[in-house]
């Protein structure tokens, strides 16, 4: 772990209104790595990745204390440019959420409002290649100009994905990007974040094990909005120190 | 017998109830349409729609007042229209949630109940007195204007609640301002809400007597009005007139249902109009 950290949260706290919904969190997430998060519902998981990227700015009512560091500087001061920050750290959320337009037009999306738009043929370049990383091409390639409201719950969860890859961001936040995709195109999704990981800072909520077993390099395993244990992967899975983690991953909870 | 048969009962029951309450309405509304189109339809000619009247309004058309109305009804829209929706946008995505906030759209509600004489009081003091714009189409239609601001305000900051909160948070994911946000992934969706909203409210303005009755609205005109600051005849107004002020209202009682007719179709052809533009517009792109 000798080289910077991209991402680095110290002593994090984050509130909703009265209540604490991270408690000191001491989490980093190194460069061309994949740091998986896990743990029961409800313990803070989407919280802390939506702290990242200053996403929770936008609920009324919270507050951060701590800090979070990108790249060594700070991201939580009232200077920080949060919208170049959205821009850097890409985000699929938990709920798939695409727009009403069509499936082009929601690939583009990001890279309009940017001005990454370019030439129509550009364009239609980077759309193809995000849909080809994101597994959804072959299913779509003949109906670009359809709503993106017809696709199914799976294929509308890729389809965030390559939403969210347009734009090249440094890092990306996956919420449980595997939900409600069924085997073959979870084993693309994986094979996507394990390519993904030779330039991006991948962070991955997951609450599949052998997923994160399998395609991360460190895990942060939470509970209550604690951190109980942060390691590699390796170790957390083959030889965790809590009792606690040990029970979690190995299904034996509660 | 059994649980199931009882609450099949009730279901028939309460589904029963409820198309009844259903075919009182639209039995109203529709005694009241039969009335007028049949009462008003024997006055209904070009000549009553393109011509001004004449013997002291015991013949011809009402084309001024129809003119007028569409006049006025086009002020309103200007002033009601964009600042509705800008308040509505500022209200619904900018200001924080508070009590301040709260007790402004308090406000706003309270006052789309102000009765409209007041709104026509208040007016000629601000615009008729106090800004000097006079008895005026400008006056009445910046006044049928400020009581229709509620209702669009209103109506567009519904329009805006229905649009998801994921397009907000996924437009601003991606880089966007919040501007950008609001733009090009929130009002799109909004509009046809906000329009329908809107036009409801101008078609309720296009239809009062009382804002525009010291504002603007003259009782007869021998010519039509020229520029803004002219007064006008209005269709409301005009039939008030017929039906209570007119020195032989017995005679004029049927150019006062044709008037109503006109007054009737005015309206609904708006909020049809509204009702096709948001068709059109919700084809474009879908509902979520
Ligand atoms: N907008 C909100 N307002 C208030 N409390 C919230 C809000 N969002 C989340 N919480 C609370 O914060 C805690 C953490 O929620 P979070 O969504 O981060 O959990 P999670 O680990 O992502 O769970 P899941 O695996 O079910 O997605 C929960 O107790 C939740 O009830
Ligand atoms: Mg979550």
């Amino acid at each position: 772990m000798s080289d910077q950290p991209k991402i680095e949260a110290k002593n994090l706290d984050f509130y909703y209104g009265a209540k604490q919904a991270l408690k000191s969190l001491n989490i980093a997430c190194h460069p061309r790595k994949v740091t998986a998060i896990i743990g029961p519902s409800g313990c803070g998981k989407s919280t802390f990745i939506r702290t990242l990227n200053r996403m929770n700015d936008v609920v009324a009512g919270t507050r951060v204390a701590g800090d979070i560091l990108v790249d060594g500087s700070s991201i939580l001061g009232p200077k920080i440019d949060v919208v170049e920050l959205r821009k850097r750290i890409g985000m699929v959320f938990q709920k798939p959420n695409p727009f009403p337009k069509s499936i082009f037009d929601n690939i583009a999306y990001g890279l309009r409002i940017n001005g990454m738009a370019g030439s129509r043929e550009h364009l239609e370049e980077v759309v193809e290649k995000s849909l080809v990383e994101a597994a959804l091409w072959d299913e779509v390639k003949d109906r670009l100009k359809d709503n993106a409201f017809a696709l199914s719950g799976g294929q509308q969860q890729r389809l965030c994905i390559a939403r969210a890859l347009a734009v090249e961001p440094e890092v990306i936040l996956f919420d449980e990007p595997c939900s409600a995709i069924d085997p073959i195109a979870t084993a693309k999704i994986e094979d996507l974040i394990e390519r993904l990981k030779s330039t991006y800072t991948v962070v991955i909520v997951t609450h599949n094990m052998q997923q994160a077993a399998r395609v991360s390099d460190y895990t942060a395993f939470l509970m209550l909005g604690e951190l109980i244990e942060f390691d590699e992967t390796k170790k957390i899975f083959t030889a965790p120190s809590q009792k606690m983690t040990e029970d979690y991953i190995t299904g034996r909870f509660g | 017998m059994t649980s199931s048969s009882t609450k099949k009962i009730r279901q028939a029951l309460g589904f029963l109830f409820l198309r009844l309450c259903l075919a009182l309405v639209l039995a109203a509304v529709a005694l009241f349409l039969a009335d007028i189109i049949s009462r008003g339809s024997s006055s209904l000619s070009w000549e009553f729609i393109s011509q001004k009247p004449r013997r002291g309004m015991t013949e011809g058309g009402i084309f001024p007042a129809i003119f007028g109305t569409f006049l006025v009804t086009a002020v309103t829209a200007l002033l009601a229209v964009p600042v509705g929706i800008c308040a509505a946008i500022y209200l619904n995505e900018y200001a924080k949630k508070n009590r301040l906030t709260r007790l402004i759209r308090l406000s706003i509600r309270n006052l789309s109940g102000v009765p409209s004489i007041v709104y026509g009081l208040f007016g000629v003091i601000l615009f008729v007195n106090m800004m000097k714009f006079g008895t005026s189409i400008l006056s009445a239609g910046l006044t049928l204007g400020l009581m229709t601001l509620p209702w669009t305000i209103t109506a567009s900051e519904e329009a805006l609640k229905t649009v998801p909160n994921s397009f907000r948070e996924g437009a601003l994911a991606l880089g966007a301002t919040k501007w950008q946000a609001i733009r090009t992934n929130v009002l799109p969706y909004a509009l046809p809400g906000m329009l329908t909203g809107t036009v409801l409210g101008l078609a309720r303005a296009a239809g009062e007597t009382a804002p525009i009755m010291f504002t603007g609205a003259a009782f007869a005109l021998p010519f039509l009005p020229k520029s803004l600051g002219d007064q006008f005849m209005a269709l409301p107004y005009h039939l008030y007139i017929m039906a209570t002020q007119h020195h032989d209202i017995a005679k004029v009682r049927p150019l006062a249902y044709g008037t109503a007719l006109v007054l009737i179709i005015f309206v609904l052809g708006l909020n049809l109009g509204a009702v096709i533009l948001r068709y059109r517009l919700r084809r474009r792109h879908k509902r979520f």
